[in-house]
């Protein structure tokens, strides 16, 4: 039933709540004298070197992408999954079919050495 | 659900005749519990990991020290809340939030007991990974928006590790679903109903021949706790925060306040990830022994029993074992669990379709 997700929303709305009424407290109860030190990027003491907007690694990028193809594929197993008995025999063998290519493309992504972290 | 039974909320909004005040209460008392939970967890971080290096832990605040974490959460308090000049304010502001307002809302649907649930709905276990993702984006958000090479490297780290062991945790997840038939976590709970050996670790209720799958649902169990120990950034796979590389990771540019708020969204995904362990495979509310102390009061006993239970194994394996080193965290992810993920899944669904 659609009621069932309103307590959702309060405990999100809740969650916000309790993240403002700490910073509040914080704010009336502590101490608060800046200095331009203070408010520099910290790096274990040192002014620091060069900025942290720069490239970083693919190894990053290729772990995303990696992760958005085959999490989206088994999320779209979930529905199948709840109706795993009133399905049958033949929808559990079209999914394991189904993985079987999922499982070629992951062999391909391997031997490809685009998780090779070294 | 089909077989209304009165819960705890009916019973609220019966006795004080308004279905708000029993909304309020059923959306507060989670953050009670995540408060007092939050305390202990933290007295117990310190003193198990005390007794495990054979030391004393705390020991001056208190009897045996334990107020310290009342000492420490006012410690906090008082700490100035700086934001670096070279921050992004808007999303480094905002990253905490994100970071909190997750985790307590991945309490929502989870259920203390057969009759206390915030959220009973039927997509109970897409929303706490749904909840889960969210806290990726805070972490990516805190980290990149501080404009530090720590805070953002150790955030990348940290994706890319939540990332990669989401996927053999959603496999284990997916399993579970095919043998319960369902998302919502009340019904994959009434499911393990009886005696213990109707969990689904030792394979859910059926006959002589689950013997056969337990070793599967055994193993299930094994990689969802390694998974959740990496999706919690819980020692062997802290690298994010590892403090000898990168300070403290994602959250080094944070103080005060802030911090805490990073703290506590931890703590309370480590009771998520706990209370999912306790559900999805060891009866959450269900008592071990059939009838014996069953009911909707025991079951908020057994229930945090079993949840507090994972979280001590959590604190233990932190102090017990080293950082893995990030070729090694990939490589295992994706080369062994993803793959025996897949094997589990097979076996569990073959099992199912012919039982």
């Amino acid at each position: 039933m659609l009621t069932d997700y309103i307590p959702l929303i309060f405990m999100v709305v809740f969650g916000f709540g309790i993240g403002v009424v700490f910073l509040l407290a914080a704010e009336a109860l502590g101490a608060r004298r800046r200095t331009k030190e203070k408010a520099s990027t910290y790096e274990s003491g040192m002014p620091p070197v060069r900025t942290a907007r720069e490239r970083f690694s693919v190894k990053f990028y290729m772990v995303a992408v990696l992760f958005i193809l085959f999490d989206i594929e088994i999320v779209f197993m979930y529905p199948w999954a709840v109706q795993f008995k009133e399905l049958g025999s033949t929808a559990f063998v079209a999914m394991i079919l189904f993985i079987v290519l999922l499982l070629a493309g992951y062999i391909y992504v391997i031997r490809k050495g685009a998780l090779r972290w070294d | 659900m089909e077989h209304q039974i009165l819960t705890f909320y009916d019973w609220v909004a019966k006795l004080s005749s308004s279905e708000l005040v029993a909304l309020i209460l059923i959306v507060t008392l989670p953050l009670v519990f995540l408060i007092v939970y939050a305390l202990v967890a933290i007295l117990g971080e310190l003193k198990i990991s005390a007794f495990i290096q054979e030391r004393l832990g705390p020991m001056r605040t208190g009897p045996w020290g334990i107020i310290q974490p009342v000492a420490e959460v006012v410690k906090l308090l008082q700490k100035e809340d700086i934001t670096p000049d070279a921050a992004n304010k808007p999303l480094f502001n905002m990253a905490p939030f994100l970071m909190f307002t997750a985790a307590y809302a991945g309490f929502a649907v989870i259920p203390f007991s057969s009759h206390f649930v915030p959220a009973g709905i039927n997509l109970g276990l897409f929303y706490i990974f749904a909840m889960g993702s969210l806290a990726v984006i805070g972490l990516v958000m805190g980290g990149w928006a501080s404009n530090n090479k720590y805070s953002l490297l150790g955030a990348l780290r940290s994706v890319a590790q939540i990332v990669s062991y989401e996927i053999p945790a959603a496999i284990v997840i997916l399993s579970i679903v095919v043998l319960a038939s369902s998302m919502n976590l009340q019904v994959i709970n009434a499911n393990q109903g009886g005696w213990f050996w109707n969990w689904y670790v030792f394979g859910g209720p059926g006959s002589i021949w689950k013997l056969l799958v337990i070793p599967f649902t055994f193993g299930m169990f094994l990689l969802y706790l390694i998974a959740s120990l990496a999706e919690t950034n819980r020692t062997p796979f802290d690298i994010p925060e590892g403090e000898s590389e990168i300070v403290a990771g994602y959250h080094t540019e944070y103080s005060g306040m802030k911090f805490a708020m990073f703290f506590f969204a931890e703590y309370a995904n480590m009771f998520v990830v706990a209370a999912l362990l306790s559900i999805l495979f060891f009866g959450g509310w269900n008592s071990p022994f059939g009838d014996f102390m069953n009911g909707p009061i025991w079951g908020v006993f057994w229930f945090i029993s079993k949840s507090f239970f994972f979280v001590f194994v959590q604190i233990w394996l932190r102090w017990t074992l080293p950082r893995l080193r990030v070729d090694q965290l990939m490589g295992v992810s994706w080369k062994v669990m993803t793959p025996v993920a897949f094997l589990c899944f097979f076996a569990v669904g073959l099992w199912a379709m012919l039982k």
